[in-house]
Order: structure tokens, then C-alpha cells, then sequence
């Protein structure tokens, strides 16, 4: 728009920093909008400083490739479902007495309430402790070794906390050969991954080891392999954000494996038993669409100089997340944060264990809190309105690069889901990703006590955009 | 524990909701605890945890809804039960469409295509990031923000250039781009006059001149106050010059500035030959040979540029009101003769340079906290002495507050100050109207004329109150109705911002000949 332009075109104003001037422009005649402003990067000076530095021309164009390609291997990454096996037989590095958990790296004695009880649970689960007490014992005694999910192909739910013997999904992305890895759900409130750990939440955990397992894998080599990507983007055409509301996935995952499971060697009752179990909570597929995401972020993950963020993972007392340009375990933290949103009865915020589990990679992906608008269902957990829901997934796509053609939401004219969360952007607008998650309690032994969304801490994102400064300018 | 529990049957509703109906349901009156939840085996599983579970409750289905309620101490379930379910019932309204809002102008500018000009008043620590993005993007610029390093507002401009874009400012508040007034300025006819300016109120005077005479404008650029320093170089006003004399709509150029670096105003009365349409510069102080020679038109005053501008687009025998010798007369005989000092009280820096220097030129002592000459320089809290001229806009006197176009209290405060001075002939003022500015600065300042006046009455002095009103017929307040005003209170009007200076002027000259 050069000034000659200006001239023979209808004014139109971006009008930046005071309102006043918005109402004085549109009395005129002509079109304003005024931008909901705030001083970049917390108005801190060492953040400013590094987002200048990666505006220099040069640096922003190597920046502008290796993002878009970043972007694109998220969109074109082609995560199947392939099987399912113990966590000893599938996930690399796996020991018997290894737990791994949810979030960056964490000592046992730092550890919530909910990743201590379900540390403490899974202790038992295995026969590596003879009771909970023997198990936090075990645990302090330095002979487990504990290791993020996210550091062995895996994510974890909630406190993530992964045993040897466990059944876990097996993605593989077909279009860049990397695979990824995720528990199964255990469906109810109480349960492990929530922090509880009573014999009601051990029983179900060998149930699943020995029956539901068992059977999906058998399920599987029968079956075959299953496009992930495909239902995903059907899910939420069907209304899911698949974080929170997973209705619709898991319709179709059961849709998909119903076939199968029928043709497995168990015996009806046993059957019935994984149809009641997989009927008995929507959140059946929720595990599925993590490792989803997994799949198609780790494909993504070192492309040098990309200021994409591929992960986005709490552990109760840290929320860190890695960026594609800073390769390897480099994580970036800040303190996890409260969860607001609505209760189950009987509790209160002041009851609530701070934000926790590596679900995030559905938001790092582009749907969970990002996908809002195609979950009206679920507006009352964002406080009431259809309108608002829409607004947290367009104020998404101001922190992210493109959208992904693959999967989109019908109410927004099939607008794309908001695809590559830029460090820089993130800081530019001051608009932190949103993430749909549940709530455990802050205690050992209780579980899930409600749902809501939160922030990560803004800490990750300036700790990362110096660490890409100095890297990259 | 008292529990009483319903069950509506083949009842159902989102979880998520539910739970947010839950949440509500715990804070009505007479509730202990309340659960509204499908009967899902998870959420019986959450009753048996808190010891709720019923018999009845168990039996329930997947597809009941489960309303239960402890009820607080001394209250009644039954009575709490009817709440929740019109809680159930309830509907957020439907969709209005709410307006998108946006963070970043990247985002402003992608989302809407059109979009073609930022207004950028942030800190100014912050500003000129903003206008990067906002040049960046392909958009014009008014910056209004100051405090902005100068090697930011070279860089910025430099930037403008190359990409063919106007660099409005810093610190530029005046700007009418396609007939529309940016932040402070007046509604003026569109018509053949271009304007490119560094000074504010100093544009603001000539187009409201303009229009007042018949004539009309068709772009104001603004430059921001620091354009024609050395350092920057005229960028802006070069290039404004320029885009005017592209501009078909445009017949004829008024520049308007503060004296400029001398090789700055060289380098800009050079582009008058090229501009191939008359140009008329008003530089405050500036020398008539050298605009003459360079091809343009001297003018010596503001209301000596409108004049020339309408004189030249199509309005030949455009006159400027006469003055009216009678009323200074029956003014100076009202006087005694101690009354021999001016107190200029302004809003627009423009405005009272030009009434300082119709004094100074006439050979009298200003003191100001605009003065160019240190000895005179007068600072916010010292006392006036003299004939003193103040710029309320300036930052020594804003200090943190609104500029006194929107917060007159400064003003209305040193008004009654100097009204205590037996001194003082007349105390003269500006009133700017317009978009931005106060809603009724003649209202609001009413009051401390009135106090004033009296102060001055019961001393047994006549004091005159002198006032300009820049406005026009089609601002609001309208031009009429604020002067009615003030003439009702008593306060003589003046015609122009130049007239302004030589009222002021006649009532010394005539009081030091008495």
C-alpha cells in the first residue's frame, strides 16, 4: 500500500495503543479496528532484545523455512495404529525397574501428590514393592530409574507413569518412520494416572495387563493397522476437541476394532467385559489421539533453526516444553499452573494438584484448547459461550504458522486446526497456548476431581526464545 | 447424612456441563453439597468415594441424569431441587457474532486485507517495534507516541521510504488522510488544499483557516515535530511534498513548520520546483527571499498561508476578517495604567509561538517555557512576570497528565492565578475543538473566567479575557455554540490564531503609548 494507493483508497486504521481514537476514526466513515494490545514479551527488555535480534532479514528467512517445514512435516505425518504391547517389549530403553513420567525430568522427592501415588501404585502393580509404604521406600532407594515419557517415544496421561509390564498403543507415522507410544486408559476418575492407587486401582491395572491388553493387541494382527489421522479429523467433525470431549473418537476407534476384538481367541465373557470397559468412559481414546499427536511432533522435532514448539509437557511441578531449532532434551520450564474450571462435587480449588501430564502434545499438535470451536458441546468449561470457545481457537491461530489442510472445523468455514506454535509469536502477542486438561487431586490415593483449561508459564517461552537467540543470531 | 437424590430418566446432557451446573448448583442457597452428573459408572464410582451412593442412585443407567443434594443444616432438599433443574434449563444466549480481536497488527493486517494505515500510541519504549511491523506489513504509519530515539525515527523513515509508505511522526497528533481526522484534528471541507506539516495545532490552525474561508483540504500529513532536525533530514516531508504532487485531488501545498535546520529547509524548498503545483511554506520565523527564490510562496503567518492556499485553488478574492481597531480601543481606555502586561495561557504549542512572536517581534520581552532564548526561558512552577506566554501541552507541564486539549485543570488553575495581578491587562487563551479534544472546553473553563473576572472587579481593574476558538462550524461542539459562550461571559473572540497574536500585541502597544 504505498501513500499514492493510500490516497485513492477507503481509509482503513489499525489503531494501536489508545482506544479513544477508535470512536472519533469510525464517526468519520471509515473502518477501525483497534488491536487488544500489550508490550511484547512482558515488556521485558533481554526478551524484546531476542525477538529483535531473530528479525534481522537474514536469520527471519532461515527461520521462515525451517518452520515451514517444521509445519509441514506436522500436517503431512501419517500416524497409524499398529498394535499394542508391554511397555518392556515396545518402548526403547524400557527396564524392569524403570517408571517412566509425564513432564520434563523430575527426582521422586520432588514429586505432586498424584505422581507419587501413581509411582507408588505401579511400584506394586509390578512386585517391586510389597505394599504402598514399601513403595515409596523402593522408590527413594535410587534402584528405580525415573525417565520423562516424552524422552523414550511415549506420552503419558496425567502423571504418566509408565511400568515395564504395562500395554501400550503403538503409532507408527508413516510417512517419516518414527514411532510413538501411550498407555491405555483406565477409564474411571480413580485411578492411577489421577494419583490414586487403592487394590480397586490395582486390580484394574492387571485386568488390563492381562485381558484388555492382551486382546487389543491380538485384536490388531488381525485387524490391521488403522489411519489415525483420518478418524482424528473425523472426531472432531463429529464435535470432539479430543483432549476433554473424546465422544465421537472413541465411537470410531470402537467402530474400528469391534471386528477384531470378536475374532480374538478370549471367550465371550471376556469380551463383553472390554466392551462394557471401553463403553464405561468416553475417554477411551483420549491415550490414542496423544500418541497421535506424538507421532507427528517428534517427526518435526530438530529441524535447525525452527522456533517451532513440539512439546508441551507438565509434571505437576514443572511445565516444560522443547523446540524444534534446540534438538534433543533440551527442556525449557516454568512453574506448572492451577487448572480453573468445573468441579466434581465435594471440591474445591484449593484441592486441585497443579497442572499435570503430557496431554498437551494434543494442544502442541493444534487440537484439545485449540480445536475449541469444534467442541460447542463443551463451552462450559471455558465459561459459557459458543462465541468464546471460537475466540480461543482464533486467537490460536495468532501463535501458530499455518493451519493444517487435513483436519478442520466445519463451523469456521472448515478453517484448518492451528498448526506450529511459534516461540516468537507466542511472546510477540503475549498469547499463551490453551490447554483443555482434568484435574487431580493435589493428594495421593484420590484422583480426577475435575476438568478446565490452563496456561503454560510464560517462563518456557522467554527461556527459549534467549536459548534460539543465542543459537540462532 | 441426608442425601435426597433424583433421577430423571433418558435425560441427557454433556458432561462438561454438567459439571459446570454442578459447580453453580454448590452455590445456591441451602445446598451442603450438590452432584448433577449422568449415572455413568465413573461418576457412580465418584458418589461411592464421597459416600452418596443410594441404592436408587446404583440402579441408575448411563443414560439418567443423577441430581443429588445434601442439604445444607436447617434447610430443605425438596425446595433446592426445583433450582437446579431450571439451572438445567437454562440457555447462554445465543450468538451475536462477537468482533474478533486481534494482538499483534500482523495479524490485524492479515486478517483484513484493506487495511491500510496504523495508529501507533504506545510507550515509547515500545513504539517503534510497532511501527516496524506495522511498515513491515505495508501499512502508512501516524505515530503518535513520543519519547522515541532518534536514530529509531531515521531508521524508521528510511524504511518508509524504500517501501513508498508515509512515516507519520513520532509525536505527530495531526493528520487528515482521505477526509478523515486522525486523533487531533477538526472537520474541515474536502477540497484542493495538501498540507504537510511538523507542527500539530500548527496544522490544525491552517486547515480550520482553510475552511473557514471557503477553501478545503484534501490530505494533511503530518510529520512529527523532530522531521526538519538535521539529524532526521525532512524524510517525511519530502516525501509528503512528493505524494501531493502525484495526488490528481491535490492543487496546491502548504508547508508548516518550526524554523527548520538551515540545510534541512534548503534541501526542502528544493523540491518545490518539481512539485509542478504552487507551493506555499510557512516556516514560523522563516526568511521570504529564500522561499521566493526557491520557486514557493512566503507566508509570514498562518492565517497568511490559508489565504494564500484558497487564493490560489480557485478562491482569488478570499479576505481575512478585518480587525476591529474600535473594540482595542475601547479596551486600552478601560485599562490603568500599571495594566501593561499580556499572560498567554495555550493548549497548542503552534498557537502560542505565533502570539509570543507577534509580541517579540514587535520589540517587547517574552517570558515562556517555549522561549528559543535562554534568559526568558520560564519553568512550570515559577511565577509569570512580564508579559508571559505559556504552552501547557508542553511535557514540563503535562507531566504525566493528559495533555490540557483533554485535561484543562492546569490551565484553569493558573487563570485565576494570574487574574491576582494587577499587572495584567489581558489574559489570552485558546480553546481547540475537534476530534480528540475536550468535549466542551469552553464549559469547563467557564467557571474560572467567571472567577476572573470578579477576582479582577472587586480589585477595581478591568480585565480582559482574550479567546481563539480553532474549530469549524462542523465539529463538535460546533464553532458557534462555543464562542456564543465565551461571548456571553464577556471574553472577546478572536478570529484567527495570527489575529490572536496582533490583538494581544495592540492592547501593549497602546497601553506603553498611554
Amino acid at each position: 500500500m504505498s501513500m499514492s494507493k493510500l490516497f485513492e483508497s477507503e481509509l482503513n486504521v489499525v489503531n494501536v495503543g489508545l482506544a479513544m481514537f477508535e470512536e472519533d476514526i469510525a464517526a468519520q466513515g471509515a473502518t477501525v479496528r483497534t488491536l487488544d494490545w500489550a508490550p511484547p514479551g512482558g515488556g521485558k527488555a533481554e526478551v524484546i532484545a531476542a525477538l529483535d535480534k531473530l528479525e534481522n532479514p537474514e536469520i527471519a528467512a532461515k527461520i521462515a523455512a525451517a518452520n515451514a517445514e517444521a509445519a509441514d512435516r506436522i500436517m503431512n505425518a501419517k500416524p497409524m495404529l499398529v498394535g499394542f504391547g508391554r511397555a518392556i517389549d515396545v518402548v526403547p530403553g524400557m527396564t524392569a525397574t524403570t517408571i517412566l513420567h509425564a513432564g520434563p525430568p523430575i527426582t521422586w522427592e520432588r514429586m505432586s501428590g498424584p505422581m507419587k501415588g501413581a509411582v507408588t501404585g505401579a511400584l506394586v502393580f509390578e512386585g517391586l514393592a510389597a505394599d504402598l509404604e514399601d513403595a515409596a521406600r523402593v522408590a527413594a532407594s535410587g534402584k528405580i530409574t525415573f525417565s520423562p515419557c516424552h524422552e523414550h517415544d511415549c506420552v503419558g496421561s496425567m502423571a504418566g507413569v509408565t511400568s515395564a509390564s504395562m500395554y501400550m498403543h503403538v503409532v507408527r507415522n508413516e510417512t517419516h518412520g518414527n514411532y510413538a507410544y501411550t498407555n491405555l486408559s483406565e477409564q474411571m476418575a480413580k485411578i492411577l494416572r489421577m494419583g490414586a492407587n487403592d487394590q480397586s486401582v490395582i486390580d484394574r491395572l492387571v485386568w488390563m495387563r492381562d485381558v484388555l491388553g492382551p486382546m487389543l493387541k491380538e485384536a490388531m494382527e488381525i485387524g490391521g493397522a488403522i489411519d489415525l489421522r483420518l478418524m482424528l479429523a473425523q472426531a472432531l467433525h463429529m464435535g470432539d476437541e479430543a483432549h476433554n470431549r473424546n465422544v465421537a473418537g472413541t465411537v470410531l476407534l470402537f467402530q474400528a476394532l469391534a471386528p477384531a476384538l470378536l475374532q480374538t481367541g478370549f471367550s465371550t465373557a471376556q469380551k463383553k467385559e472390554v466392551f462394557d470397559f471401553i463403553a464405561s468412559s468416553d475417554y477411551f481414546s483420549g491415550p490414542t489421539w496423544m500418541a497421535t499427536a506424538k507421532a507427528a511432533l517428534d517427526a518435526a522435532h530438530g529441524i535447525e533453526n525452527s522456533t517451532i514448539v513440539t512439546t508441551m509437557a507438565r509434571n505437576g511441578v514443572e511445565f516444560g516444553i522443547r523446540v524444534s531449532g534446540l534438538p534433543g532434551n533440551h527442556w525449557l520450564t516454568g512453574p506448572a499452573q492451577k487448572v480453573i474450571g468445573p468441579m466434581f462435587a465435594g471440591y474445591k480449588p484449593e484441592d486441585s494438584g497443579l497442572d499435570i501430564g503430557d496431554s498437551a502434545i494434543t494442544e502442541t499438535y493444534g487440537f484439545g484448547g485449540f480445536a475449541m470451536a469444534a467442541a460447542p458441546a463443551i463451552v462450559a468449561l471455558v465459561g459459557g459461550t459458543v462465541e468464546e470457545a471460537i475466540a480461543y481457537t482464533h486467537a490460536m491461530g495468532e501463535i501458530t504458522t499455518t493451519e493444517n489442510r487435513n483436519i478442520t472445523i466445519p463451523s469456521l468455514g472448515f478453517q484448518g486446526l492451528p498448526t506450529a506454535i511459534d516461540v516468537r509469536k507466542v511472546l510477540d502477542t503475549g498469547i499463551l497456548p490453551v490447554i483443555n486438561t482434568a484435574i487431580a487431586h493435589k493428594d495421593a490415593g484420590i484422583g480426577m476431581i475435575g476438568a478446565g483449561i490452563t496456561h503454560p508459564p510464560a517462563e518456557a517461552f522467554e527461556k527459549a526464545i534467549l536459548a534460539l537467540a543465542e543459537k540462532l543470531a | 447424612m441426608s442425601v435426597t437424590a433424583v433421577i430423571k430418566k433418558n435425560s441427557y446432557f454433556d458432561s462438561v456441563s454438567l459439571m459446570s451446573i454442578s459447580t453453580k448448583a454448590n452455590g445456591l442457597d441451602g445446598v451442603g453439597q450438590a452432584f448433577v452428573a449422568m449415572a455413568t459408572e465413573m461418576n457412580k464410582g465418584v458418589l461411592q468415594n464421597l459416600g452418596l451412593l443410594t441404592p436408587e442412585l446404583a440402579e441408575a443407567g448411563n443414560g439418567d441424569l443423577m441430581i443429588v443434594v445434601v442439604p445444607a443444616p436447617g434447610a430443605d432438599a425438596e425446595a433446592v431441587i426445583p433450582q437446579i433443574e431450571e439451572l438445567l434449563t437454562r440457555r447462554a444466549p445465543a450468538g451475536g457474532g462477537a468482533a474478533i480481536s486481534y494482538r499483534t497488527i500482523a495479524a490485524a493486517a492479515q486478517a483484513d486485507p484493506g487495511a491500510n494505515l496504523a495508529i501507533i500510541a504506545v510507550n515509547g519504549a515500545y513504539a517503534a517495534r510497532e511501527a516496524r511491523k506495522a511498515l513491515d506489513n505495508g501499512l502508512n504509519v501516524m505515530m503518535f507516541s513520543d519519547n522515541v530515539p532518534v536514530e529509531e525515527e531515521i531508521a524508521l523513515k528510511a524504511l518508509a521510504h524504500g517501501k513508498g509508505l508515509l512515516m507519520m511522526g513520532p509525536d505527530c497528533g495531526t493528520a487528515i488522510i482521505n477526509n478523515v481526522a486522525l486523533c487531533f484534528g477538526n472537520a474541515v471541507r474536502p477540497g484542493p488544499v495538501g498540507i504537510v506539516a511538523a507542527s500539530g495545532t500548527g496544522s490544525q490552525e491552517v486547515s480550520v483557516r482553510i475552511h473557514a474561508l471557503g477553501g478545503g483540504i484534501s490530505q494533511l500529513i503530518g510529520t512529527g515535530g523532530r522531521d526538519l532536525s538535521a539529524e532526521v533530514g525532512g524524510v517525511m516531508m519530502i516525501d509528503g511534498i512528493r505524494a501531493l504532487a502525484a495526488d490528481p485531488k491535490t492543487e496546491a501545498i502548504v508547508l508548516v513548520s518550526k524554523p527548520p535546520a538551515p540545510e534541512v529547509e534548503k534541501k526542502v524548498l528544493a523540491e518545490i520546483a518539481g512539485a509542478g503545483k504552487p507551493v506555499v511554506v510557512y516556516f514560523i520565523g522563516g526568511s521570504e527571499e529564500a522561499v521566493t527564490t526557491a520557486g514557493g510562496t512566503f507566508a509570514a503567518s498562518s492565517l497568511d498561508a490559508a489565504l494564500a492556499a484558497v487564493r490560489l485553488t480557485g478562491l482569488p478574492s478570499a479576505q481575512a476578517p478585518a480587525t476591529d481597531t474600535a473594540h482595542i480601543e475601547s479596551v486600552r481606555a478601560r485599562l490603568t495604567p500599571e495594566q501593561t502586561n499580556i499572560r498567554g495561557l495555550f493548549c497548542g504549542g503552534t498557537l502560542c509561538d505565533e502570539s509570543m512572536y507577534a509580541l517579540l517581534n514587535a520589540g517587547e520581552e517574552v517570558w515562556s517555557n517555549i522561549q528559543k532564548d535562554p534568559e526568558f526561558v520560564l519553568g512550570a512552577a515559577d511565577p509569570s512576570r512580564g508579559h508571559t506566554f505559556l504552552d501547557f501541552g508542553d511535557d514540563e507541564f503535562t507531566n504525566g497528565r493528559p495533555h490540557p486539549m483533554i485535561d484543562p485543570s492546569n490551565r484553569l488553575a493558573r487563570l485565576v492565578e494570574e487574574a491576582k495581578d494587577p499587572s495584567v491587562a489581558a489574559i489570552v487563551m485558546d480553546f481547540v475543538l475537534g476530534f480528540g479534544a475536550h468535549e466542551d472546553p469552553v464549559g469547563v473553563t467557564l467557571p474560572a473566567i467567571t472567577e476572573a473576572r470578579k477576582i479582577a472587579a472587586d480589585a477595581g481593574r478591568h480585565l480582559e479575557i482574550v479567546a481563539y476558538v480553532l474549530g469549524t462550524d462542523r465539529d463538535t461542539p460546533g464553532l458557534a455554540a462555543q464562542t456564543a459562550a465565551l461571548v456571553a461571559a464577556g471574553v472577546t473572540i478572536t478570529t484567527s490564531s495570527t489575529a490572536t497574536g496582533e490583538f494581544a500585541r495592540a492592547i501593549v502597544r497602546e497601553g506603553i503609548k498611554a
